[in-house]
Order: C-alpha cells, then structure tokens, then sequence
C-alpha cells in the first residue's frame, strides 16, 4: 500500500494528512506552527504517521477479532495515553531546560527559591495533564504541548506559589522556545508498550489482539511515496517547487473531495480569509483573499481569547449563550480589544460581547465572498476557525439572509485538515 | 529604461530626446507649451498650432520609473494631499513643487494653456484647477467628454463635442498661439494618424500567432508611446511603427517570443489577457513575475486607454473634428461597463487567452471601478480562471511583492489545472499556428 502525504503549513498551526492511493484518510497529526517552519512540518508530520499506524491497527485488530469488542474506544483510550506519554517526554524536556536556565535568575535567592519551587509545580502539572488525557479531555486537534503545559503550569503557580508567579512564567517564556523548535524522536512501539499497561481495566483483554497486529503494523514503511506542501509557509518548507501547491488549489480541492458539488468555498485561517470559487471538477475559477489586515482571522479571536483571559476553544460556546450581539466595529484587531474593554467597563456581558466580536468576524468574511462573487451553491466552510460554533451560526445566518435559505452548508469536522487534505490529494494524483 | 536594443526603441528614445529638448527651449524658440491628459488627447489639434504638448500622466508615470514618485508623493503629502489621492496628481504636483525637473532631468517649461479634455477620468478636473493654482496666469481650455453611458456613441454627442471645439477650445488655441486654426493643417496630420494607427492595430493584432511575438502589455506600453503621447499626426510616428512592425513581423516569421529585459521569451506557457495599468515602480520586477513563468499578455485593456483602434476607428482627415470628438469618447475609460466586458470578451476569445487578470490600482478609480463585476461576468461568460492582484500607479507604498506573489501562484496553478481549455473563434485566419 502506498501512501500520500500532505502539509498545510499555516501561521498558526502546522497540519499534516496521509492518505491511501484512493484518497482516503489514514491519519492526520497537527501542531502549532513556531519560527522553525521545519520543525513544526516534521512533527505534523510524525503525528499523521503515528495516527496512520493506529488507524491501520485499528483495521487490521478488527479484522483479527471478531469478537465485538467497541474498537473505537478502546483505540481512543491508548491514543491519549500514547499522546500523554510523548506530553510526558516533551515535558521532562522543557523542565531541564528551565532548570538549565536558572541563571537567568540574577538574584540568587529568588532563584534559589524558584528552583525549589519548580519540582514541586512540575509534579502538579504532569499529574494534571495526566487526568486530563486519561479522561479523554484532551484535543489532540487543539491544545497542544504548549497550551497544555501553560494553562497547567499557571494553575499551579497560582495555587502554591503566587509570589513567584511572573519569575516563573518568565522562566518558562525563556525556555519554551528553544525546546519547542528542537525536534523530539518518539519510537512509536516503545510508547506503545508502554501505553497498553495502562489502558484501563475493562480494556485489558484486547490487548493480546493489539499485540499481535502490531508487529505487522510497526514494519509497515510511512514514508510518503509523495508529497505536496501548502500554506502560508509553503515556501520555507525544505521541498522542491514541484511539491509545492498554493493553499488556494488545495483548500478547494480539500472541499471538493468532503463535498462534490461544492462551488464556494470559504477558508477563514489564521491570518488571511479566503473566499474561492470552484468548478464541479474542483478547480478553482477565481479567489479574492484579504491583504493589508489580517482583521476577520483566526488570529483576531487568539486576540480577544488573550484579551478575556480564557481559551480559545471557549469563545465560540461563550458567544452561543448571548442574548444578542453587542455592536462591536470589525475594521481592526486591535481596535476591537479596546472596543471589547469598553463594553466591559459598560457593564455589557461577556456573552453579548463575544456575539458582536464574532458577527464582525463574519461580515469581515462576508466582504470578501462578494468580492468573489457571492455564494454559489453548495457552500463550504474550512479552516480551523470553522470548527467555532459561532462563526458556523453567524455563517449560516448571514448566507441564509444573503443568499437564500436554499443554500447548502457544510462544515466537515476535519475542516482544518483542508488544506494538508487537498494537498495529499495533488500528491495522490501524481501516481 | 534599456529593456531592448532593437531600432524601434531607440528610435523612440530620440523622438522623446527631441521632444524634451524642444520643450527645454522654448525660451528661446517662444513655442507655447500646452499641458493636457492621454485619454483623448488632441495632439493633432496642439501641433496645428505649432504647440508643444507636455502629459502630467506620463511625467509621473517616468517618475515612478526612475523611482523619484515616492519622494514626490510624499511632498504632496506635506502640503495637504491625503493618502487616498490618485497617486499620479500627487507624483505631478510633487515634481513641479520640486522645480519641474522632467524624466530627461531637464526643466519642463510651465503650461501657456491647460487642456482639460477629461475622458473616462474626473480627476482631471480637480487636477487642472490644482494646476491652475500653481500657475495663476494660465489660460484653460476645457472640452467636456460626454460619458458613453449607453454603449453608444450619439451624433449628438459629437456635435456637442464639435461645438465645444468651435467655440471653446480653438478659440483658447488662438488666443494663447497667436495663429489663426487651418483645418487643412489639422487634416493633414491626421492623415499620418490614421496611418499610424494602421499599424498599430496590425501590430498587436499579432498577438493571434503562437508563440506571441509580442507581450501586449509590458512590451505593450512602450508600443503606445508615441501614438498616444506627442507624436501622434508627425511622419516620425508612422516610421517608428513601420520599424516596429517589421520587428513583430520577423519574430513572427521566426516564431520568436516576444523580447524581456532578460531576452527573447523561451516558451509560452501561458496567454493571458490583462485589465488594469502596471505597476510603475516596480516594472521590471513586476513584469518578471510574469515572463519568468512563461506567461505573456496577449492583450491589455491598458494600451487602449489612450484610444481604442479594433472596431475600426480611425482618425479622419475628410472630417477633422468630428473624428477627434469620436475619438475622445471612445477612449477605453470611457466606455461603459457592458462594452468593456465585451472588449475584453473579444480579446480573450481572438487571441486565445487561457484566463483574465486584473491589475487592480489602489489610487486610479477610472479604472479600477466595476473591475470585481466584469470579472465575474467574464468568468461566468467563459468558464475561464480570473485573477486579481491589487498595486498602485506611482506610489510604491501599496507595491507588495509577497502579497502579489501569493496570489500569482495560485493564479498560474488554476492555469495549469486548465491548460486544456482553450477558448476557440471562428473568426481566426490560417495562417495562426494552433
């Protein structure tokens, strides 16, 4: 079996999909992007290898055993301790290289005091991040090593050791770069030798049928028989001008694959929106993408997400409790930050708030598809910021009031992965 | 700008060596020295009463070559100009504040007459007033172009524009020439027009061959120059483009690519038609976006600012200022949305484009307005790729190469999904090399 891979190196997360000769997905791995573009494309990468494995093991376990065991979540289980075992080695990491930056301390007993405390907090946040994963809280597709770490390590701070805070967090904003643009090596059978153990007791018995795939499965050769780069960072990528696709082709013909009879596209990303108009063959006709102001992107609610003090993943939920949306100006990021603290200091609710930010999101998007040429029918959404439910209700309504309630929507849960899937598919082709 | 050695280009550059000469003199030679716009100029008009023309537009435009625009810009600025001022006022208005140093660096002499003949633009209008401050003493001549909002020229627009002729624009001619108007003279010279305007259409009409002998629009605007500037109605004109055309006519013969600033262009990869004007300040970059791919303009709506030649139209020496009055209407700016969506449709289809970019200017609404609408009308019309990139005029500040290269790739890549697609017509001769 030959497989294909593709990257989607956006600027704020780097993706990766492999699919089988016929196109499918077999596995899909992400990280956030970070200045070493390199790094970031090798890990998404190693994290769609790994996920093809379990996908491929998954299938073969299946196969062996007929015996109606619930497979799916069984595999759900020793994923996230396989991910919590590599947080766990990324972590270990990131802990020395903070111990080995206790110079810059320049106060010996602060950082004598710092250096006793940091054990003790680093014991808190692995046992956090554990329950975490082992509660199947953990998104690979959204929190990674850093966000998980930060929001841990914080917590802890605050609960034993307030009066260190900002020394603390300044240690680890001193030290988590240089761990994150190093490229850690995980053996995938070592971590899964060490994950079956510990899948939880009703689950040991498949571990014998596990056992026997995986020896099958580990041999299976992942290197990509070819392969497409896109996205905003395509052009760093170590790849030759052939492997590189503009994310304009490959979002449309991500879209084009989850949903043929797409013709307009809208790929809201990090930075830039996208409005692109496709054939039936998923060729795109014509595309208008902002320049100038990256107001209306995923950025924009990482911005607002920073500003509220909460995660983004949280602001969509928040906004869907509004009781309407407050007026909130969608010309500028920074601009909408003080307008958000404005309506704060108003006494406006949070909720009414977030509404208006997301509205101004959207009529941002909205500004671009007609510039594009409208929305044709069926209208697809992509890009991470589609999985907000918000923006999907804004999106919805605004279409429906512009464009007719006989449009068609679709969102696909794996609407992030559009790119990198589009691009897999460019590779797909070349066979 | 050296791009080419051939004999046409050179012989251009002496025409306009002379010209800035001449203008350098009139001290001396007492010639008056009328200022006036590109679209519909009437430079027949100027030479029958022994004139000098000077082009604001193409002042700036040189400027924003030699990469002076900036620094002339941004004394407009100073003086009040907003930002959002169409960026060749504000680089002419600059220049003139800095002493009217022209692109051969010899001082352009002040305007004896401003002619206001706005088409398709309204900020003529507001410029020349701009001007008239600076030169208090100046007289104006105005001719107002009725706007082809109906897709059509009316014989009561031209006698509308005839009369104006008569009894506004001629009358300021005498008065600031101190000659008295010889339609002979003026029928003469355009005589030597329609001639040059004969060619002209022969040689962009080559365009049909394959490869392209010429790129009709970076290559295009310097084939323009001297019929749409000062030499329009002069024997210099009809031999510059008899030269010109015996140079297409070879590469044509050769099946030679047009000529780059890097050489012949080795293959065509892509034909495309282009709406919109270049980028000035970074021409050469600009236009190596575009060669280094192997893709060529076949067409540009651009190099029919100054007049538009394919239905025929040519200036008339048997009615002198009925055909200058045609002439000014049916400027390409002037023309209403609907018959410049044909326009391009005709080109696409005659030169067999494989898709439409836009070259949206961020300072130029004349043409810049309506751009989104004809380009979706086209794409649907044709079910061919459109693209569309947005720079500026003269100022470089809105000149950003990673955002026009982004948006290129993607635009060369639906190319190339769609290399299969050609459009076909009917209307082509033998003789073109499928």
């Amino acid at each position: 079996m030959k497989v294909f891979l593709g990257i989607d190196l956006g600027s704020t997360t780097s993706k990766a999909v492999i699919v089988d000769a016929d196109g499918h997905i077999i596995g899909r791995g992400i990280t956030n992007t970070r200045s070493d573009y390199a790094v970031a494309a090798r890990i998404a990468q190693t994290e769609a290898e790994f996920s093809s494995r379990f996908t491929l093991l998954k299938r073969a376990v299946a196969v062996r055993s007929a015996n109606g065991k619930n497979w799916e979540a069984i595999f759900d289980s020793l994923e996230n301790r396989f991910h919590c075992l590599q947080f766990e080695l990324r972590f270990d990491d990131l802990i020395a290289a903070m111990q080995a930056n206790e110079a810059s301390v320049a106060d010996a007993s602060l950082r004598s005091r710092m250096m006793a405390a940091l054990p003790e907090v680093a014991v808190e946040v692995k046992e956090t991040v554990r329950k975490r994963f082992f509660a199947n809280e953990v998104s690979a597709t959204s929190q990674f090593f850093r966000d998980l770490f930060n929001a841990a390590y914080m917590r802890a701070l605050e609960w034993s050791h307030p009066e260190l805070f900002d020394e603390m967090v300044a240690l680890y904003d001193r030290s988590i770069n240089p761990v994150e643009n190093r490229e850690m090596q995980f053996n995938f059978h070592d971590l899964v030798q060490q994950a079956l153990p510990q899948l939880p007791q009703e689950y040991q018995s498949a571990i014998a049928d596990i056992q026997a795939c995986l020896k099958e499965i580990e041999a299976f050769d992942m290197t990509p028989a070819d392969y497409v780069g896109t996205g905003y960072g395509r052009q760093l990528l170590p790849f030759q001008e052939k492997h590189i696709k503009s994310e304009i082709l490959c979002h449309a013909m991500g879209a084009h694959a989850c949903f043929p009879q797409t013709r307009t596209v809208l790929d809201i990303g990090g930075q830039d929106t996208k409005a692109i108009q496709v054939d039936g063959l998923g060729l795109v006709t014509s595309f208008q993408m902002n320049d100038r102001c990256a107001a209306g992107c995923g950025r924009y609610l990482g911005y607002i997400a920073d500003e509220m003090n909460i995660n983004v993943g949280e602001l969509g939920p928040l906004a869907l409790k509004a009781g309407y949306a407050a007026n909130i100006c969608s010309t500028c990021t920074v601009f909408a930050g003080a307008e958000l603290r404005e309506h704060l200091n108003l006494g406006e609710k949070k909720e009414n708030i977030l509404a208006g930010l997301h509205q101004a999101i959207v009529q941002r998007a909205f500004g671009l598809i007609a510039r594009s040429g409208g929305v044709r029918n069926e209208f697809t959404l992509t890009g991470g910021v589609a999985r907000n439910p918000a923006v999907r209700k804004y999106v919805t309504d605004m279409v429906h009031q512009n464009y007719g309630r006989d449009i068609t929507i679709n969102t696909d849960p794996d609407s992030i992965f559009m790119g990198a899937l589009g691009a897999s598919l460019f590779a797909a082709r070349r066979k | 700008m050296e791009i080419q050695k051939e004999l046409s280009m050179v012989k251009q550059k002496q025409m306009l060596a002379e010209q800035f000469m001449e203008l350098s003199q009139v001290r001396e030679t007492g010639r008056k020295v009328c200022y006036t716009f590109v679209p519909g100029n009437l430079t027949e008009l100027i030479y029958a009463f022994d004139m000098l023309p000077v082009y604001p537009e193409i002042n700036s435009l040189q400027s924003g070559m030699r990469k002076k625009s900036e620094e002339y810009i941004r004394e407009a600025e100073d003086i009040g100009y907003s930002e959002d001022v169409c960026s060749y006022v504000k680089c002419d208005i600059g220049m003139m504040l800095q002493g009217n140093i022209g692109p051969t660096g010899q001082q352009l002499p002040p305007p004896d007459l401003l002619l206001l003949s706005y088409t398709g633009c309204f900020v003529f209008m507001k410029w020349f007033e701009n001007l008239k401050h600076l030169y208090p003493n100046t007289e104006i001549a105005m001719l107002h172009i009725p706007y082809q909002e109906a897709g059509k020229i009316e014989p009561s627009a031209v006698k509308y524009v005839v009369d104006q002729l008569k009894t506004e624009v001629i009358p300021k001619f005498e008065k600031v020439s101190g000659q008295k108007f010889d339609i002979d003279r003026l029928a003469e010279k355009l005589k030597l027009s329609a001639k040059a305007e004969e060619l002209l259409v022969d040689i962009f009409d080559s365009a049909r061959h394959r490869p392209s002998p010429i790129d009709a629009y970076f290559g295009g605007v310097y084939y323009i120059g001297p019929i749409f500037t000062a030499f329009r109605g002069s024997e210099d004109c009809v031999d510059y483009y008899k030269e010109l055309k015996s140079e297409v006519d070879y590469r044509v013969a050769h099946k030679l690519g047009p000529i780059t600033p890097d050489g012949y262009m080795e293959k065509e990869r892509f034909r495309l038609v282009v709406e919109g004007p270049p980028n000035w300040t970074h021409f050469r970059e600009f236009w190596k976006l575009f060669y280094g791919l192997g893709a060529v303009f076949v067409s540009s709506t651009y190099t029919r600012v100054g007049g538009v030649y394919d239905d025929g139209f040519r200036h008339s020496p048997d009615s002198p200022l009925e055909s200058l009055a045609v002439y000014c209407m049916g400027c390409y700016t002037n023309r209403n949305l609907p018959q410049r969506i044909d326009l391009m449709e005709r080109c696409l289809k005659r030169y067999q484009a494989d898709g439409l970019l836009v070259n949206s200017i961020k300072s130029c609404n004349s043409f810049s307005a309506g751009q989104l609408v004809m380009m979706r009308d086209l794409e649907e019309r044709l079910a061919i790729p459109v693209g569309f990139i947005e720079t500026d005029l003269v100022d470089p500040r809105y000149y950003s190469f990673s955002n026009i290269k982004n948006r290129l790739d993607s635009f060369f890549q639906m190319l190339e999904q769609r290399q299969t697609i050609r459009v076909s017509d009917d209307t082509l001769s033998d003789d073109v090399v499928v």
